[in-house]
């Protein structure tokens, strides 16, 4: 924003005037036709990233319309999903979907935050690349390898952790479900904090190393210890940004669909326990939209990508407006 | 070590503040320690899997012969990978004109509320879920043309990769000095001449980063290829018929009956996964004596 | 045109000359290339005989495997030239077509194993009645120690395990056998499930894909399944002998699915569930898998190819059913699949002939 080439422009730009009886846009209002003609285009290529906006979302409305006659804003609460019956309410996928997202935050929110303290403060310069690179390249995994990796390695892990929880702690409301499946709720929201760790850890670095230095200095100096100046300079200087990462990890938790189809459990039912197999949104369009056999099922399927659509939309509006003074570009190449 | 001020002159409750605070900070330094741990613990089990499941299966046929029919031993996956590079070059060549060119409008242009607009809306179209596009796609490319087709996965991938370049393309715009800007007009060059001139030779290494960044990432990517590319079982170099693509080879193998399929998803995730990240160190490589972080 | 039509009946004849059994070779009109796309069931074979197929002919066939559904959807939408099914069309899909009736024309036929995993007890051991499965997937019995099971298995020690349902999670054929299957086994399941590729299912695990539910079964002790003999006997998974329909134990086989496959009185437009076959011998949960072609073609090269494909397909591809788990066309199944190939047209004219 500082300094941007617009000082050259402004001498005549702010001087709105009609060049060939149009009003110009102070920008485009230049001498050489050349400008004239590489400002339309590049303006041009700008409006095809709105059209294609607002196509998806044309398309989105268009084949879920049928759908949304029938059912209308009740699909959001319907629990019934029954395509012999032509039946669809989508509020168990909801559920699932939002209480496996906010599980795996639970569990990679500490986790991927300490990493980048770890990172950005603890470590020495040189030795920083050397941590964070390996965390980066995580964060660049095809999703359906960590679904396979998941299914057969981590699944039958968290089978014998809930088996154990159930007998112990199986007075727990939370721990009295199907321990023995293995696949369900805690599965993919433990597949899923594996998979958004990695994003909120490195962008977390990258705002903490924006802390000014000299804070955490003077702290130091004053007799503070390590850990004091991060936790009472550091991360309260930090906070917004964190919180947009944090968020940022929420958005791709929701949207995730390979991995979650593959140890999800992707049963249709409301969950009651953190051990219940059930469906995200993601999952349920990837395994069922192949199959739906009648326009209405289908246009149900679209429907449920149409808010999934506007849920991953508004939890992006939200990041990006904690992080807009922040960004520095590694968000988009980090999802 | 800050608390070394402090360590001479404490003594009685004063110390054994002292000592409190240092046990803190001890505890910090270990759960933060943990949390590291953990983090590159299960990046390199995931890694190690993948690679010891698949290295094995890996050799020179794998990686030039056709498939070979189910239940048959053998045969490799060379018309994915050549459909894979093929579907994101095409993919490339409409995502990058896109994405700089309105990265240049976002950044060069910048009193228009058109171009923060834009931008906005790009960090925001990052977050589409990928299978939301693959519908898109299909219902775009695929239903119009009456075929499944190359050319609609390239367009789903473009979606894909559009936001990541414009992103990227505008960060790099952004870091080139104003002072270069100005000196070329100032010698009288127009600006259009400046910005191609000066402006994309100075920051072509970010770009090419991001677009780097932005094909490893579509690389990747299943769903989208499931109502687009389809995948093709035979040699097939023209983008308007259905093409193979590695990570939708993966995916129906590793839905697959056989135990030799199985054995062929992890070989292909390994490929796909060397591909992966070798880009992106090299990348990182190739970018290190530019930004010093 | 006549041209055409003569070299047609002119390769025919060299065919029928040259001591070969088929009315039909390899596409004469030009076309390299055809598009199919369906059922996942039997992608493996198809796999196997497009394979052939292009040494034998030079055509090459792409069949993907995304499912029935979306089989019948892209034949609707005209994206595809063939489409692939284990379920039938209904009333309301053939209303949707862009071009007209479809044909099914069947390939092969295939069975479905109840797979279990019950510590110390084999394959083959357990045994079920339609009744007691029905009420399983009803959720109706909960415990492997339930007496009814128990009495039906004297022999063996059950344990006290809850049973675990595992299901498809995705849309599939597979799913529409074995819901069709417990529809014409159960009245209750029939008025609250019904059958299609997926449904409202009363309880438990859904496991995507086959390998999804395989794996469920293998790794949930108590847990029980249904998955395609090929899977069953790839990844040694224990199965279930089950009672037919004439009262004998039988275990899933290709010879059962083959009786079940070749009954006397198939309609003539091959559109049958085989499930709960009368034969003694047959295993129940058994299906034909389909092709889907349009009965009225556009473009005559493409119908030539098509149709040729589809003859080759139920004669000399027939041997690459066996080795792959799936059960041959036989006799009054294979004369109606003739005859329903032959009914493929262009211009009112059919193709082949």
């Amino acid at each position: 924003m500082q300094g941007e080439p617009q000082v050259i422009n402004r001498p005549l730009g702010r001087l709105l005037t009609r060049a060939s009886g149009k009003l110009v846009h102070p920008d485009a209002q230049v001498i050489n036709l050349g400008d004239r003609f590489f400002y339309t285009l590049t303006r041009g290529l700008a409006f095809c990233v709105i059209f294609l906006v607002i196509l998806l979302v044309l398309d989105l409305f268009r084949g879920s319309w049928e759908a949304i006659r029938q059912f209308g804003l009740k699909f959001l609460v319907g629990t019934t999903w029954d395509p012999v019956a032509r039946q669809f309410g989508t509020l168990p996928t909801i559920v699932g979907t939002i209480v496996k997202a906010f599980i795996a935050l639970l569990l990679a929110v500490p986790i991927s935050i300490g990493s980048a303290i770890f990172i950005s403060f603890y470590t020495p310069k040189w030795l920083r690349p050397v941590i964070s690179y390996p965390i980066e390249l995580l964060a660049g995994i095809p999703s359906i390898i960590f679904g396979l990796w998941g299914l057969f390695v981590m699944v039958p892990v968290i089978r014998v952790l809930q088996v154990w929880l159930k007998a112990n702690f199986g007075w727990f409301p939370l721990f009295n479900g199907p321990a023995v499946y293995g696949v369900g709720v805690l599965a993919g929201s433990a597949i899923l904090a594996i998979m958004i760790t990695p994003i909120i850890a490195a962008i977390s670095r990258d705002i903490l190393l924006t802390v000014p230095r000299t804070q955490i200095e003077g702290m130091l100096a004053l007799g503070a210890t390590k850990w004091e100046a991060i936790w009472k300079v550091a991360l309260p200087y930090a906070r917004t940004g964190l919180l947009g990462a944090v968020i940022l990890g929420l958005g791709r938790a929701i949207g995730e669909t390979m991995a979650v189809t593959m140890v999800g459990g992707n049963s249709f039912d409301l969950i009651h326990s953190l051990f219940d197999p059930v469906h995200s949104m993601a999952s349920q369009i990837a395994s069922e939209f192949a199959e739906a056999t009648y326009s209405l099922y289908v246009s149900s399927l679209i429907y449920v990508g149409l808010v999934l659509f506007g849920i991953t939309i508004i939890i992006s509006l939200l990041a990006q407006l904690l992080l807009w003074r922040l960004s520095k570009g590694r968000i988009a190449i980090l999802e | 070590m800050a608390g070394n001020t402090l360590y001479g002159a404490g003594t009685g409750a004063s110390r054994q503040h002292y000592l409190y605070r240092k046990g803190i900070e001890w505890l910090a330094w270990i759960g933060m320690l943990f949390c590291t741990g953990v983090t590159v613990f299960i990046l390199l089990m995931i890694l190690g899997y993948v690679l010891y499941q698949g290295a094995s299966y890996i050799n020179w046929e794998f990686l030039t012969a056709l498939p070979l029919p189910a239940g048959e031993t053998g045969g490799g996956i060379a018309n994915a990978l050549v459909g894979s590079a093929m579907v994101v070059v095409v993919a490339t060549l409409m995502a990058v004109p896109i994405g700089v060119g309105a990265a240049i409008f976002v950044n060069e242009f910048p009193s228009a509320q058109l171009g923060r607009f834009v931008r906005f809306l790009a960090e925001v179209l990052t977050g589409v879920p990928s299978i939301v596009v693959g519908l898109f796609a299909y219902a775009l490319v695929v239903r119009p043309l009456g075929s499944f087709s190359g050319l609609s996965g390239s367009v789903a991938y473009a979606f894909i990769m559009i936001p990541i370049i414009l992103i990227t393309a505008h960060e790099a715009f952004r870091l080139v000095p104003v002072s270069l800007r100005e000196a070329s007009l100032a010698l009288g060059i127009p600006k259009w001449r400046t910005i191609l001139w000066v402006v994309l030779p100075v920051s072509s290494r970010a770009l090419l980063t991001g677009v780097v960044l932005a094909i490893a990432r579509a690389l990747g990517e299943a769903a989208p290829m499931l109502f687009t590319a389809f995948g093709n079982p035979f040699w097939n170099l023209n983008l308007k018929k259905p093409i193979a693509t590695v990570p939708l080879l993966i995916y129906t193998y590793a839905t697959g009956p056989y135990e030799d399929w199985h054995r062929k998803a992890w070989a292909a995730s390994f490929v796909l996964l060397m591909v992966v990240l070798v880009t992106s160190v090299l990348t990182r490589v190739f970018l290190r004596g530019k930004s010093n972080e | 045109m006549k041209v055409k039509g003569f070299s047609i009946v002119a390769a025919a004849a060299v065919l029928l000359l040259s001591g070969a059994m088929a009315m039909a070779g390899c596409p004469t009109k030009g076309v390299k290339e055809l598009t199919g796309a369906g059922a996942t069931f039997p992608y493996p074979l198809y796999s196997k005989m497009f394979s052939e197929y292009n040494k034998l002919c030079n055509v090459k066939v792409n069949y993907q495997s995304i499912g029935s559904g979306g089989g019948i959807r892209q034949l609707q939408e005209l994206t595809v030239d063939f489409g692939g099914s284990v379920g039938i069309m209904d009333e309301k899909q053939k209303a949707e077509t862009k071009a007209g009736p479809v044909l099914h024309i069947p390939t092969v036929a295939g069975a479905e194993a109840i797979v279990y995993n019950l510590p110390g007890i084999q394959r083959g051991q357990l045994k079920l009645t339609p009744e007691l499965l029905a009420d399983i997937y009803l959720k109706k019995i909960n415990n492997w120690n339930d007496n009814r099971i128990k009495a039906l298995n004297s022999g063996l020690k059950l344990p006290d395990l809850t049973i675990a349902v595992v299901h498809r999670s995705d849309g599939s054929g597979t799913t529409f056998i074995f819901t069709n299957y417990l529809s014409k086994v159960s009245q209750e399941w029939k008025d609250k499930v019904g059958f299609a590729t997926s449904v409202n299912w009363p309880g438990d695990v859904g496991g995507k894909g086959n390998e999804g539910v395989a794996n469920s079964v293998q790794q949930i002790p108590g847990a029980i399944g249904y998955v395609e003999l090929a899977y069953a006997k790839q990844n040694n998974m224990a199965w279930a002998q089950l009672r037919n329909k004439a009262g004998t134990y039988v275990e899933p086989s290709l010879e059962g699915a083959a009786l079940a496959a070749d009954q006397p009185n198939l309609p003539d437009n091959m559109e049958v569930m085989v499930t709960d076959s009368a034969n003694s011998k047959a295993y129940p949960i058994t299906g034909f898998t389909w092709l889907l072609v349009y009965e009225n073609q556009r473009d005559e090269a493409k119908a030539d190819a098509v149709a040729n494909l589809a003859w080759w397909m139920i004669h000399e591809g027939q041997q690459y059913a066996l080795p792959l788990e799936y059960a041959p066309l036989k006799g009054a199944a294979l004369k109606k699949a003739e005859s329903l190939v032959k009914r493929i047209k262009v211009n009112g004219r059919p193709v082949l002939n």
